[in-house]
C-alpha cells in the first residue's frame, strides 16, 4: 500500500563496488523513505555512500558501479526498473540536482548562458527570447547581480559562491518535486556558505520542494534539517528527525559526529602556558608579483599586509580565516618557505629573516611544518623508514643503525606499528601518513611545528585521534604548535591563542576563548555567526538545562 | 579597467605568440644554414664529384659566383636571408632553375593529395571516436578503441601496395599509374589518412574520456540530458582544444606520408624532386624543404595558437585574477 | 580557491582502486615471447635459418610460401624468410640506439631548462622548438644527401629528432614534480638540491620518460624503414625490411608474398614497443 504522502522510498539498496576493487558494498541494504515537504540531510564522511546514493537515486552511478538488487520508488515509479529515455525525461523536470565543487560542475569552455538555457533547450524548441528571459529571472532569484552580463561570461569568471548559485538556479529551473543537493556548500568558505544557504532555503520554501542534502558536516545538517539520516560504510546507523537525533542519539558515532561538531567541548586544561614569545613576528609584509613589467598579467597582489603576532612558548597558536586570507602565506614566510618583502620574524629573539641557505637549514632544525595534503607529502617512491629518517640523513646525524632505530622510535611515538617502516606511502591511509609526516617533523627534536590545515584532509574520526597525538606529543615534548586552519571549530578544541586574518590583513588576536565569546570586530562576528551549528548549540542548551 | 586589462592580455598573448614563431624561423634558417656550411667541402664541388663530372677550376668559379657561394659565410646568411624575405629560395643546383619555380609544378597534386587526407582522418577519427563514445555494444567498443594502435603500426608504404594490389590487380577499381579518377585520388589519400588518424584518434579518445570523468558531466546529465546530448554539444568541445593541437603537430608527419605514397602510387608530386635532390646530392635543394617545412609547421602551429583560446576561453582571459565580485 | 577539502576515507589508497595494471599474465608472456625471439634473430640468425639471405638459387625463384620456405622466395631465389631474419638488426638497431641517444641529450637538456629556469630554460626550450619544427624524415633525407644512404645515416638522423620530444616531456614532468608537496618537504629536512634532484624528481619523473621510449622506438622502426623502403638505406642486397617490401613492388601481382611477409613482421614489431610502453605507462603510475 503505497502512501501518497511518500515521494521517494528507498528498500533494501545493495550497491556493489567495481569489479576488481576490495570492500564491503558500497550501499548495504539502505531503507528508508521520504515524505513530501520534508528536507531531509544524509550526514557521513567520505566512504560513508551517502554520494553514492544521492546518485543512485537520479541514476547517475558513476563506470562499473551497479544497483544489485533494492527499490527506489518515485511516486509510483521504480527508478531501478525504467527504461533509460524515461529516467532522462525525469532527471531536471522531477528530480533535480544540485552537484558539489562548483569549481568542476560547471563546463569551462560554455557560457554561463548557455549551461543555464540547457535546462529550457533539452526539452522546448524554444530558441532566443523567452529562454533568455527565464534565465534571467533565475539568476536574480538566486541572487546574482547584473545578470544579463553574467549571461555572457564563462565560469572562470565567476567566484565560487557565483557558481554555485548558478548550479542552484539549474537545479529550481523546472520546478522539480524532489531535489537532491549533493555537499553543495563543501567547498565553499563559511561565510559564502551561509549566503548560499540563506538563498537555497528561501527557494526550497517558496517553491515547497522535498529535499534530499547530503553533506558531512552535521552541524550544517541541524541548522536546516527536519530530518537527520546518519550514514557509515554504506549502512544507516541512525535515522530521526532532528529534535529526536540532537536529544536523543543513539549511535556512538553518531554521538562522535555530534560532539566534534559541538565545539565548546573543551580537553580538560593543559599546565599553564608560559609568558614571553618564542616566535616574534613583525610587521611582515607579503606582495606578490610586485615588480613592474610590460608582460604583466595581472596587478600585484597583497597577500600579506603588516601582520605582526607573538606565540607563547609551549603553546597552541592558531591562524584562521578564509580562502585568500594570507595565513598560509604568512606560515611559510615564519618558516622561509617564502621571503617576505618587508618584516621580520625572530626565534627565541634571533633574527630569522631572509636567511642565507645554509643557516636557514639549521633553523630547519627547530622549526618544521606538516602539508595538508597526506597524499603528496610522501615521496611515493620511498619506504616510510627513509621518509622518517630524512632529516637525519639530510643533516649528516648517525650511522645508517642509528637512524634506523631512531625512525622505528618515532614511529612508535606516533601510534604507529614498526612494521610500517618497509612499506611504501600507498599502503597507507590518509591519517596514518599524516602521523609518518609529524614523525619526519619531529625527527630533529624540533620546537615548533607549524601544521598548515594539517587535519583538513582528514575525516573526523581520523581527525580526532590525530589531535589527541598532537595533544599528547605537545605534553611530552613541550612543543609550539601554529596552526592555520579555516575549520573554526577544530581550532576551538585545539588552540590557546587566536589570530583572524581576512585578506592578508591581521584583524583580531587573543586567547581563544575571548576570540569565541567576546569578538570585537565586525569581521570576526560575521565569520563567527556565519558557522553552522546554531540549532545544534541550542537543543545541547535545552538538554543540560 | 577590466576590459582594458583583458585587451591588453590579449595582446601581450599574440605578441608573445608572433615572437616565438619568428625565432623559431630564424633560428630554423640558422641551423640548417651552419649544418650545411659545417660539411667538409662546398655545396658545389660535391654536387660535381658525386655526379662524376670534372673539377675544372674555371668551372668551379663560374657557377660560385652564379649560385652565390664565392661570398664569405657571414654575406651569403644574411643575402639568402633577404632572398628569402622576399621569396627567392635560390636556385636547384641539377636543374638550373629556381627552386620556387620547380616547386609550384608540382605544388597542386601534393596539395590535393594533402587535402584529401586530411578530410579523410578528420572523418576517420570523427567516426572513430562517435562510435567509441556512442554505442552501448561491447564488442564493437572495444574493437574501435583498438583500431589507433593498430593504426599507428601499419607502415604507410606498406597499406598502400598492399592496396593497390587488391584495387588494382584483384578488383580492378583502379589503375596502376594516376589517371585523375577519384579512386586515383581517394586511395593514396586513405592510405595517408590511416596513419595519420592514429595519434589524433588516440588523443581525442582520451580527451573525450577525460571530459566525461568531469564532473560537469553528472550536471548536465542531471538537467535531463542524453549521453549523446553531451558528447555532441559538450565533450567534443571541450576536448577539441587537444585535438587541434595534434593536428598542427602531424604537418612533419604529412610530409613524409606524401613523399611515400606519392611513390608507391606512382604520382607527380613534392615528393619526387625531393628524392631527386637527394639522388643528385643537391644539398641547397633540401635545406630550402627544410625550411619550407619548417616555416609551414610554424605557421600551422601558430594558426593553432591562435584559434585555442576561442575553444578554451581560460587561456587568455584571466586564470589567476581575482574574481570581480570578491568573494559573495 | 577555498582551502576546505573534503575528508579523505581512511583507507589506503591500494586498497581503494583495483590494481592499476592488468598484469594479464597471457599477454606479458606473448610481449616477452616477441622481443625474445626479435633478439635471438638479432643475435643468433643462423640457428633459425640454413639459407644464405644474400644469394639465391635462380632456380628456385618466386616460389609460393611452403614447408621448406616459409616465406616464400624472391625474384632472385633466396629464401624471404631468411632475409627478414638477417634485416632484423638493420632495422631494429638503428631504431633501438639511436632513440635511448637521443633521449638522454634530450632529458639532460630538459632538467637543465626545467631545473635552471630563467634565461637558459628560455633559450634551451626555443632550441628544441626549432628541432621540432624539422621532421625526423626531412632530416634524415638531408643527411643522406650529405653523407650517402646508409643505416647509420638514418639512425643518426632518428637520433638527432627524438632530442626535442624528450626535452619537452622531461621538462614539463620535472616541473610538475617539483611542484609536490614530497619535494618541499624534503628541502624543509635540509637536503641539498643535488639530492632532491636525484632521489625526490627523478625517481618519480622519469616513469613517464622510459614509456615514451618505447614509443618512440616503435615510430623510428617505421621511419627507418620507411627510408628503407625509398632506398635511402643501405644498398642492395641489403635485406632490410622496408627494402625487402621495396623489391616486392614489381611482382604485387604475382608473388604477393614478397610484400606481405615482411610488412607482417614489422607490423608485430612495432606492435610489441607501443605495447610495451602502455605497460611501462601503467608500471610508472603505480
Amino acid at each position: 500500500m503505497t502512501d501518497p504522502d511518500i515521494i521517494l522510498d528507498i528498500q533494501n539498496l545493495l550497491v556493489a563496488r567495481p569489479a576488481g576493487a576490495a570492500g564491503p558494498p558500497i550501499l548495504d541494504h539502505v531503507n528508508f523513505a521520504l515524505r513530501r515537504g520534508d528536507f531531509l540531510a544524509i550526514v557521513g564522511e567520505s566512504g560513508s555512500g551517502k554520494t553514492t546514493l544521492a546518485h543512485a537515486i537520479i541514476g547517475l552511478l558513476a563506470e562499473g558501479v551497479t544497483v544489485k538488487s533494492g527499490q527506489i520508488r518515485f511516486g509510483y515509479t521504480d527508478l531501478l526498473t525504467v527504461p533509460d529515455h524515461r529516467l532522462t525525461r525525469i532527471r531536471g523536470a522531477e528530480i533535480g540536482f544540485v552537484p558539489q565543487d562548483p569549481a568542476t560542475s560547471l563546463n569551462p569552455v560554455k557560457t554561463i548562458g548557455a549551461q543555464l538555457s540547457e535546462v529550457f533547450r533539452l526539452r522546448a524548441r524554444s530558441w532566443g527570447g523567452t529562454n533568455k528571459a527565464r534565465c534571467i529571472a533565475l539568476l536574480e532569484q538566486v541572487g546574482i547581480d547584473q545578470p544579463e552580463r553574467r549571461l555572457k561570461q564563462y565560469p572562470h569568471q565567476l567566484s565560487g559562491g557565483q557558481k554555485q548559485r548558478v548550479l542552484i538556479a539549474i537545479g529550481f529551473a523546472l520546478n522539480p518535486r524532489l531535489l537532491i543537493a549533493d555537499e553543495p556548500t563543501s567547498a565553499l568558505d563559511v561565510t559564502v556558505q551561509k549566503q548560499v544557504m540563506t538563498v537555497f532555503d528561501r527557494l526550497v520554501a517558496e517553491h515547497g520542494t522535498t529535499v534530499v542534502f547530503v553533506t558531512h558536516n552535521i552541524a550544517l545538517a541541524a541548522d536546516h534539517a527536519s530530518r537527520i539520516l546518519v550514514m557509515r560504510g554504506g549502512k544507516i546507523v541512525e535515522g530521526n528527525d532532528l529534535a529526536g537525533i540532537l536529544a536523543r542519539p543513539v549511535d556512538p558515532y553518531t554521538r562522535l559526529l555530534l560532539e566534534s561538531a559541538r565545539s565548546d567541548s573543551r580537553p580538560t586544561p593543559r599546565r599553564a602556558v608560559s609568558d614571553g614569545a618564542i616566535i616574534e613576528v613583525e610587521s611582515l609584509v607579503k606582495v606578490f608579483d610586485a615588480k613592474a613589467r610590460l608582460t604583466r598579467s595581472h596587478p600585484p597582489l597583497t597577500a600579506v599586509d603588516h601582520v605582526s603576532f607573538a606565540v607563547r612558548p609551549g603553546s597552541t597558536f592558531g591562524i584562521v580565516g578564509e580562502s585568500g586570507s594570507g595565513k598560509s602565506t604568512t606560515a611559510r614566510m615564519i618558516i622561509g618557505l617564502e621571503s617576505p618583502t618587508a618584516g621580520h620574524v625572530r626565534f627565541n629573539g634571533q633574527d630569522i629573516t631572509r636567511l642565507p641557505r645554509a643557516e636557514q637549514r639549521a633553523v630547519w632544525r627547530d622549526i618544521q611544518l606538516v602539508h595538508q595534503n597526506p597524499y603528496a607529502s610522501l615521496n611515493p617512491r620511498a619506504k616510510i623508514g627513509e621518509i622518517i629518517a630524512s632529516p637525519l640523513r639530510a643533516h649528516g646525524i648517525g650511522s645508517a643503525v642509528f637512524r634506523a632505530e631512531r625512525a622505528a622510535s618515532l614511529l612508535e611515538q606516533v601510534g604507529l606499528p614498526r612494521s610500517l617502516l618497509a612499506r611504501r606511502p600507498r599502503e597507507l591511509s590518509g591519517g596514518q601518513r599524516q602521523r609518518v609526516a609529524i614523525a619526519r617533523a619531529l625527527a630533529l627534536n624540533a620546537k615548533i611545528i607549524i601544521l598548515d590545515e594539517a587535519l583538513s584532509a582528514l575525516d573526523v574520526v581520523t581527525q580526532a585521534q590525530v589531535l589527541d597525538l598532537l595533544r599528547a606529543l605537545q605534553e611530552e615534548l613541550g612543543l609550539t604548535y601554529i596552526f592555520i586552519s579555516h575549520d573554526l571549530t577544530v581550532v576551538k578544541q585545539f588552540a590557546d591563542d587566536i589570530a583572524v586574518m581576512h585578506r592578508g590583513r591581521l584583524v583580531e588576536i587573543g586567547p581563544v576563548a575571548e576570540i569565541f565569546e567576546r569578538p570585537a570586530t565586525p569581521y570576526t562576528r560575521s565569520l563567527l555567526g556565519a558557522l553552522p551549528g546554531q540549532r545544534l548549540a541550542e537543543a545541547v542548551f535545552a538538554i543540560t538545562a | 579597467m577590466k576590459a582594458a586589462h583583458q585587451g591588453r592580455r590579449a595582446i601581450v598573448y599574440l605578441g608573445r605568440e608572433l615572437a616565438q614563431a619568428a625565432s623559431v624561423l630564424l633560428g630554423a634558417y640558422t641551423v640548417s644554414f651552419v649544418a650545411i656550411h659545417l660539411l667538409p667541402s662546398d655545396p658545389i664541388t660535391n654536387f660535381l664529384v658525386d655526379n662524376g663530372m670534372a673539377l675544372d677550376p674555371d668551372t668551379i668559379a663560374k657557377m660560385k659566383l652564379y649560385y652565390g657561394f664565392d661570398r664569405s659565410a657571414y654575406e651569403q646568411f644574411f643575402t639568402q636571408l633577404w632572398g628569402i624575405v622576399h621569396g627567392n629560395l635560390g636556385y636547384a643546383l641539377s636543374t638550373g632553375r629556381p627552386v620556387l619555380q620547380d616547386l609550384s609544378d608540382v605544388l597542386p597534386s601534393t596539395l590535393r593529395l594533402a587535402g584529401a587526407s586530411l578530410v579523410l582522418t578528420l572523418l576517420l577519427t570523427f567516426s572513430i571516436v562517435t562510435t567509441a563514445s556512442l554505442t552501448n555494444i561491447k564488442w564493437l567498443n572495444r574493437t574501435v578503441y583498438a583500431l589507433p594502435p593498430l593504426f599507428s603500426a601499419i607502415p604507410t608504404f606498406w597499406l598502400g601496395m598492399v592496396l593497390l594490389q587488391v584495387l588494382s590487380f584483384r578488383w580492378r577499381v583502379l589503375s596502376l599509374f594516376p589517371d585523375g579518377s577519384w579512386m586515383s585520388l581517394l586511395a593514396p589519400a586513405f592510405v595517408l589518412s590511416v596513419h595519420l588518424s592514429a595519434p589524433l584518434s588516440q588523443v581525442m579518445l582520451k580527451s573525450v574520456d577525460a571530459a566525461w570523468q568531469q564532473p560537469f558531466v553528472n550536471a548536465i546529465r542531471a538537467k535531463g540530458a542524453s549521453r549523446s546530448w553531451v558528447y555532441f554539444r559538450h565533450s567534443l568541445k571541450y576536448a577539441a582544444g587537444n585535438g587541434i593541437t595534434v593536428l598542427g603537430l602531424l604537418v612533419g608527419g604529412l610530409l613524409a606520408g606524401a613523399v611515400v605514397t606519392e611513390t608507391v602510387f606512382s604520382r607527380l608530386g613534392v615528393g619526387r624532386i625531393l628524392q631527386d635532390a637527394v639522388a643528385n646530392q643537391d644539398i641547397a635543394l633540401v635545406q630550402a624543404f627544410v625550411l619550407i617545412i619548417a616555416a609551414l609547421y610554424v605557421v600551422v602551429n601558430f594558426a593553432v595558437d591562435l584559434l585555442y583560446p576561442l575553444l578554451d576561453p581560460r587561456i587568455v582571459m584571466d586564470r589567476d585574477q581575482p574574481t570581480e565580485a570578491g568573494m559573495i | 580557491m577555498s582551502t576546505s577539502t573534503r575528508p579523505y576515507a581512511d583507507i589506503p589508497a591500494a586498497r581503494q582502486q583495483p590494481h592499476l595494471v592488468t598484469l594479464n599474465a597471457v599477454g606479458n608472456a606473448g610481449l616477452a615471447a616477441v622481443f625474445l625471439l626479435l633478439a635471438l634473430w638479432i643475435a643468433i640468425p643462423s640457428v633459425f635459418t640454413s639459407y644464405d639471405p644474400l644469394s639465391g638459387i635462380s632456380a628456385e625463384k618466386l616460389l609460393a610460401p611452403s614447408l621448406s620456405h616459409p616465406f616464400g622466395t624472391d625474384y632472385l631465389g633466396r629464401d624471404l624468410f631468411a632475409r627478414v631474419v638477417y634485416g632484423t638488426p638493420l632495422t631494429l638497431l638503428a631504431a633501438c640506439v639511436a632513440v635511448p641517444i637521443g633521449m638522454v641529450f634530450g632529458s639532460v637538456l630538459g632538467l637543465l631548462a626545467a631545473g635552471l629556469g630563467g634565461v637558459t630554460e628560455t633559450i634551451i626550450m626555443r632550441f628544441v622548438d626549432i628541432l621540432l619544427a624539422i621532421p625526423g624524415f626531412l632530416l634524415a633525407l638531408s643527411l643522406v644527401a650529405a653523407f650517402g644512404p646508409s643505416v647509420v645515416t638514418l639512425g643518426v638522423a632518428i637520433g638527432i629528432s627524438t632530442i626535442a620530444p624528450f626535452a619537452r616531456l622531461t621538462r614539463s614532468e620535472v616541473l610538475r614534480v617539483s611542484q609536490l608537496d614530497f619535494v618541499e618537504a624534503a628541502y624543509l629536512s635540509g637536503h641539498g638540491r643535488l639530492h632532491i634532484l636525484f632521489h625526490e624528481i627523478l625517481p618519480n619523473a622519469l616513469g613517464p620518460v622510459l614509456a615514451m621510449i618505447a614509443i618512440e622506438v616503435s615510430q623510428a622502426i617505421l621511419i627507418v624503414s620507411a627510408l628503407a623502403f625509398l632506398g635511402y638505406g643501405n644498398p642492395p642486397p641489403s635485406p632490410e625490411w622496408g627494402m625487402l617490401i621495396a623489391e616486392g613492388r614489381k611482382y604485387l601481382a604475382t608473388a604477393w608474398w614478397i610484400t606481405t611477409f615482411p610488412g607482417l613482421v614489422l607490423i608485430v614489431a612495432v606492435l610489441a614497443f607501443a605495447a610495451l610502453s602502455k605497460k611501462l605507462q601503467a608500471f610508472g603510475r603505480l
